[in-house]
């Protein structure tokens, strides 16, 4: 027999004999079962909880309506038994927004620094201390907040502004609200420190992602790096950036602790700047072990319910903004 | 000073590795010089050292002298930016700026330095397209994305954008390669007229473009200069064997 024959004869052997193989899904059907498995366990999981929080809050979502009790401003567990989330939801966006537009561009700042201009070892070292201050636990933040940075506020900046205003003009004083140190402008602060490093790091990852060849165009036609970074990296990073700042303000909306130990807890409009306030998380964690009446408790879930809805929405629109404005959909050879 | 762009003994290290090894090498005032070699010989490197891009790797280390009308763009006092702004360069791949219309990654350039005034930027951007021969294809969409042109067209805006701003010098890293033959042919007619005001330093994989536009060619080989010469000697009765080989395709 000669060798090309005896090839072709074994290559036909090779082809009958592993031709089932070739068709044996037994892994892949147990690869499929796992990975689908645990897939939509996920997915039951969170609609499961969605679920628990309607059915829970539903007491007092059919006894004052949904918008009933989005709208409502009286929160009063001990009187009349009226229960209204607008006063926490007015919190919680009144903080997370101007939180999230304090530390924005601080952020974008020290993720372009990081990227950009710093050499590897001092990247290095801000990366790390930024995830530092993320792990810091939100009670230690809290109670740091509390001791420390609350009543330095309240000595240095909030009482001679509030006496300023007091001389000059009377009329502002209840948009100020009393400068104790515990309030909305001392959570706020508080939460934009907190949100700084989601922002810093999804920004820096959004800058690193920016293709070479894109400053490469920018730097040969002479610009400078200030140059290459506002007419390549940032335009084609926006998107990232931009969502980036959506999720940390959905941390900031979630934020729990710190901002309960620190916003004053009033549970009644009209906040003022330095005046105590309340949010949506704050209150649940106030009030969760005193909530005795069914009507109270029901109301409590009925603003964890609101709470994931707009955890949800915040969510979805960082998804639609990082699709709409993410580059990659043009045709480059 | 007959020369517009010279290095002498240029040698590019990435850490231990040459890139290219002691390179002296001469372009002279308006006139088109070819580099060919194989992939991985290092005309890339090279080209890159002309007008500073790797400072903006951190491990490419540069020795050598890179003579720009007679000065070294790598002396102290030497802007890297302003040398950038003098000599040009056209990349293999279409780059254009994603969130930018067409008419302004042309004239991106321009709006760097500062210039705002509308009929002045309308003219350079009619003309640097007329040059790259583009502005027919897209003169009735200039304000529409630039990523919507295709691949091809892509790398003439590409070519546009660095002539908008009149480099000395054109540094070409496989400017054609990704067009289809018609382009390619206007392309090198562009390259042809660019001669008479521009210096052009052009890296090729196609024997025929280099023997076509080009006045002088240099052949490098792993790193190292093997021959250069004018383009006609070159290709018809090299000196060296390898470059005999490369050019009549014998390897590379």
């Amino acid at each position: 027999m000669d060798p090309e024959n005896s090839q072709l004869k074994s290559k036909g052997n090779f082809r009958n004999k592993y031709t089932d193989a070739l068709y044996k899904w037994l892994g892949d059907k147990i690869f499929t079962f796992v990975v689908v498995g645990l897939g939509a366990t996920i997915i039951l999981v969170t609609l499961g909880m969605a679920l628990v929080l309607f059915f829970e809050g539903s007491g007092a979502l059919t006894e004052f309506g949904l918008f009933g009790f989005i709208k409502g401003t009286t929160w009063d567990p001990a009187v009349q038994m009226v229960f209204g989330a607008w006063p926490f939801m007015f919190g919680t966006l009144v903080t997370s927004a101007l939180a999230l537009a304090i530390s924005f561009f601080p952020a974008l700042a020290v993720a372009i620094f990081s990227a950009e201009y710093a050499p590897g070892w001092l990247a290095e070292i801000i990366d790390n201390l930024i995830k530092l201050i993320a792990a810091i636990p939100s009670v230690v933040i809290g109670i740091w907040g509390i001791f420390i940075l609350a009543p330095w506020l309240r000595d240095s900046i909030y009482e001679p502004i509030f006496f300023w205003t007091e001389a000059n003009y009377p009329d502002m004083l209840h948009i100020l609200g009393n400068p104790m140190g515990y309030g909305m402008a001392t959570a706020t602060i508080v939460l934009s420190l907190m949100i700084l490093p989601y922002t810093t790091a999804l920004a820096k990852d959004a800058i690193k992602a920016v293709p070479r060849d894109q400053r490469e165009a920018s730097w040969a036609l002479g610009s400078t790096r200030w140059e290459v970074i506002r007419m390549a990296v940032l335009p084609y990073a926006r998107g990232g950036i931009m969502a980036g700042a959506i999720l940390s303000l959905g941390r900031a909306i979630g934020e729990t602790m710190a901002v309960a130990m620190l916003i004053g807890n009033k549970n009644t409009l009209p906040f003022s700047i330095f005046g105590a306030g309340a949010t949506m998380p704050s209150v649940i964690v106030n009030e969760f072990r005193e909530a005795v009446e069914s009507l109270h408790l029901s109301s409590l879930m009925a603003i964890g319910f609101v709470l994931f809805l707009i955890a949800l929405i915040v969510n979805l629109s960082a998804a639609y903004i990082q699709r709409k404005l993410s580059i990659g959909g043009g045709q480059v050879v | 000073m007959n020369f517009k762009l010279e290095t002498k003994n240029l040698t590019v290290k990435y850490g231990e590795v040459y890139g290219v090894k002691d390179i002296s090498l001469a372009a002279p005032h308006r006139s088109v010089m070819a580099l060919i070699g194989p992939s991985g010989c290092g005309k890339t490197t090279y080209l890159r050292a002309l007008n500073r891009m790797h400072d903006l790797t951190r491990v490419a280390n540069v020795e050598g002298e890179v003579l720009f009308e007679g000065k070294n763009i790598y002396d102290e006092d030497v802007n890297p930016v302003t040398v950038r702004r003098k000599i040009g360069m056209v990349f293999q791949k279409p780059t254009p700026f994603p969130t930018m219309s067409i008419f302004d990654n042309v004239v991106a350039g321009l709006k760097l330095v500062g210039i705002k005034n509308k009929t002045l930027l309308n003219e350079v951007c009619e003309k640097a397209l007329k040059q790259a021969a583009l502005f027919e294809e897209v003169k009735d969409r200039l304000n529409t994305a630039a990523v919507s042109l295709s691949g091809g067209q892509q790398q003439r805006l590409s070519i546009a954008r660095a002539l908008a701003v009149e480099p000395e010098v054109l540094l070409m890293d496989e400017p054609t390669s990704s067009l289809d033959p018609q382009a390619t042919l206007k392309i090198e007619e562009l390259i042809q007229s660019l001669k008479k005001d521009v210096t052009i330093i052009i890296i090729t994989h196609n024997m025929q473009q280099a023997a076509r536009v080009s006045d002088k060619t240099a052949f490098f080989y792993e790193g190292n200069l093997i021959e250069v010469g004018k383009t006609k000697l070159i290709f018809t009765s090299p000196e060296k064997k390898q470059t005999e080989d490369y050019i009549t395709g014998k390897f590379g």
